[in-house]
């Protein structure tokens, strides 16, 4: 089981309130992923549940006990750090068993599990290194061997990725999603990377300046963005935000257009527009259109549209996929 | 143009090297000076011009101090007093550096500099009040009185290296240990500690060797029973005049342990002078 529950926890440093009172929900087996841009508080946020920092008001349950006062050690809770927060004086086997030997576990029933994690995470020819002569995804793998041999509640990841090169990250977090589809457990997870927050969760909880924006699955977040820091921070290339006339136009003080909701054509259309930086990715290209009384447009295009700087364009909107946001950022229905 | 400046010339290189013996000699020449004084009769080793290396080489020094003090009991005070009052400095300092470095607030900063600033203070400036106390207490030449003042003397140093040394490990996992399920006890035992071996050692080492060489206190407060090897050279510098050959051969004596400890552990305590201005 690892239900957690958050009831207007609160976080203050000093004078400085970096978490207004929030609520939030995370169902037994759920994997959560916790973005936001850096210094939201998302981190904090994490290490309010795991113990490392003391709450500055309400309560944390963790199936239905009241954690709020227990220390780190005894909320059952297993985490992976973004600095892997190995012990550099011990081998890959003794960092693995450190939690088991803490909890007093029989050491050839120690020696069994550190065996069969090493064995799933492949680190079974390497328990004898020291951390140090590891690379940096085998030290993660280690930090993630070091988290499952506790058969935790629920594992929480403090940006683990983000110390890893780009391709590394992308093998990284389809392990860690196979993990969680064999484990079945709880998962939280922090990260500023929406687009490991969008293939890893079953939920996203968006933070900002330490509140919640909003919480939902990848698809809703995408569909259905709550306020425009929701509408700008998910999806990659960013949302297009009008404002002005256009917007007035459509009854809204903003309106939001996604790239791929937009429709390119060289004859006819409802916006006019020149293009300026054309971005190729191969499959797609991204096309920044000067469109006159709208400013620039980001469209997403074929991987062969064959346009060039300077050329004329027409944008059309797809229908239905505009969205509307009023003077306070707020989507309107 | 940086590729000048990177150019080092057998020239430049040989200057420099000239330079750094130089400086290296100059430093040790008191020492040397001291050592040959103390193979010297009296009568050379006031000699001018004195002579460097060609004099009639003797012993009788050695063998007169010898005769005149107890120099083994001088020893072993001075042993007792330097390792007593770093180890107990060592135990009061390790939690105190602990909290410093991991669980710092916000007048942490504070707390050190105001550790330090008591280094800043002449020493003869408490030492009427320090001298009362020790008398009514009975402290007055006795060893753990003299250990006692140097653990407060030296506390402020010995804490600000731990803190240094601390610093230096990262406190995520210290964190990471916690998870773990580690107790505060378990924690310090088996991660932090074995993290901080080399600058627990080069702490107690460079502590040592600062209260066995320490001169002020053990001298004002220890005459006779628990007077260390700083009173044993004392000893020999004032009432019945100055006796240079056998004032050397005494120094010798006293600095002789201290110095070839230093140089069995001068790796140990180059790197902990040193830690954390170079990763």
């Amino acid at each position: 089981m690892g239900r957690i529950t958050l009831r207007n926890v609160s976080k203050r440093f000093g004078d400085v309130t970096v978490i207004p009172p929030i609520n939030l929900e995370i169902e037994d087996g759920e994997f959560v992923v916790f973005v936001g841009p850096s210094g939201c508080g998302k981190s904090t946020l994490l290490r309010l549940i795991a113990g490392l920092e003391d709450v500055s008001g309400g309560v944390i349950e963790i199936d239905g006990v009241n954690a709020t006062e227990l220390p780190p050690a005894r909320r059952g809770l297993a985490m992976v750090f973004q600095s892997y927060a190995l012990y550099p004086h011990m081998s890959v086997r003794r960092n693995i068993a450190f939690p088991l030997k803490m909890a007093g576990m029989d050491p050839a029933e120690i020696a069994r599990k550190v065996e069969a994690a090493a064995a799933v995470l492949n680190l079974t020819g390497y328990l004898d290194r020291r951390p140090g002569q590891l690379s940096g995804g085998q030290r993660q793998r280690v930090a993630i061997g070091r988290a499952i041999v506790r058969e935790p509640k629920a594992f929480l990841f403090d940006e683990p990725l983000s110390n890893l090169d780009a391709a590394l990250r992308v093998n990284m977090r389809l392990e860690i999603s196979e993990l969680h589809q064999t484990l079945k457990t709880t998962m939280i997870y922090v990260t500023h990377d929406q687009v490991e927050a969008m293939t890893m969760a079953d939920k996203i909880v968006v933070v900002n300046q330490g509140r919640i924006e909003q919480v939902g699955s990848p698809l809703d977040l995408y569909r259905a963005p709550a306020n425009l820091f929701v509408a700008g921070f998910i999806g990659s290339p960013k949302m297009n935000l009008i404002g002005g006339p256009e917007a007035a136009r459509h009854g809204a003080v903003t309106m939001g257009l996604r790239p791929e909701h937009i429709d390119l054509s060289t004859s006819d259309g409802t916006w006019r527009g020149t293009v300026g930086i054309s971005e190729h990715l191969g499959s797609d290209t991204f096309l920044r259109v000067q469109v006159e009384g709208l400013g620039m447009i980001t469209v997403r295009t074929g991987g062969d549209s064959g346009l060039r700087h300077g050329d004329a364009v027409f944008l059309t909107p797809q229908p239905g996929r505009m969205h509307r946001f009023d003077a306070d950022g707020k989507a309107m229905a | 143009m940086p590729d000048m400046a990177r150019k080092t010339t057998s020239a430049r290189k040989a200057t420099v090297t000239a330079l750094a013996w130089t400086v290296g000699f100059l430093i040790f020449f008191p020492v040397l000076w001291t050592f040959l004084t103390s193979f010297k009769t009296e009568g050379e080793a006031i000699a001018a011009p004195p002579s460097f290396l060609f004099f009639d080489w003797t012993v009788e020094n050695y063998l007169t101090v010898n005769e005149r003090s107890d120099y083994p009991r001088h020893f072993w005070n001075s042993v007792v007093i330097s390792v007593g009052s770093t180890l107990l400095g060592v135990l009061i300092a390790i939690p105190a550096a602990w909290s410093l470095a991991f669980v710092p607030g916000r007048r942490t900063r504070d707390v050190l500099m105001w550790m330090l600033s008591t280094k800043m203070m002449p020493a003869v400036g408490v030492l009427v009040p320090m001298y009362l106390i020790f008398r009514d207490t009975g402290l007055l030449d006795t060893k753990s009185g003299l250990v006692g003042v140097l653990t407060l003397v030296n506390l402020p140093i010995i804490v600000w290296m731990l803190y240094t040394y601390f610093k230096e490990i990262p406190a995520e996992i210290l964190e990471a240990a916690r998870m773990d399920g580690a107790s505060l006890r378990s924690e310090i035992i088996y991660v932090l500690a074995p993290m901080a071996v080399p600058g627990i050692a080069s702490t107690i080492l460079l502590n040592i060797i600062l209260a066995w060489n320490e001169a002020f206190w053990t001298l004002n407060l220890a005459a006779a029973k628990a007077a260390p090897l700083t009173a044993f050279i004392a000893s020999y510098s004032s009432p019945e005049g100055l006796f240079y050959a056998k004032l050397s051969a005494a120094s010798t004596m006293a600095i002789a342990p201290i110095l070839i400890l230093g140089w069995f552990s001068q790796k140990q305590l180059v790197r902990g002078l040193t830690f954390g201005a170079v990763k």
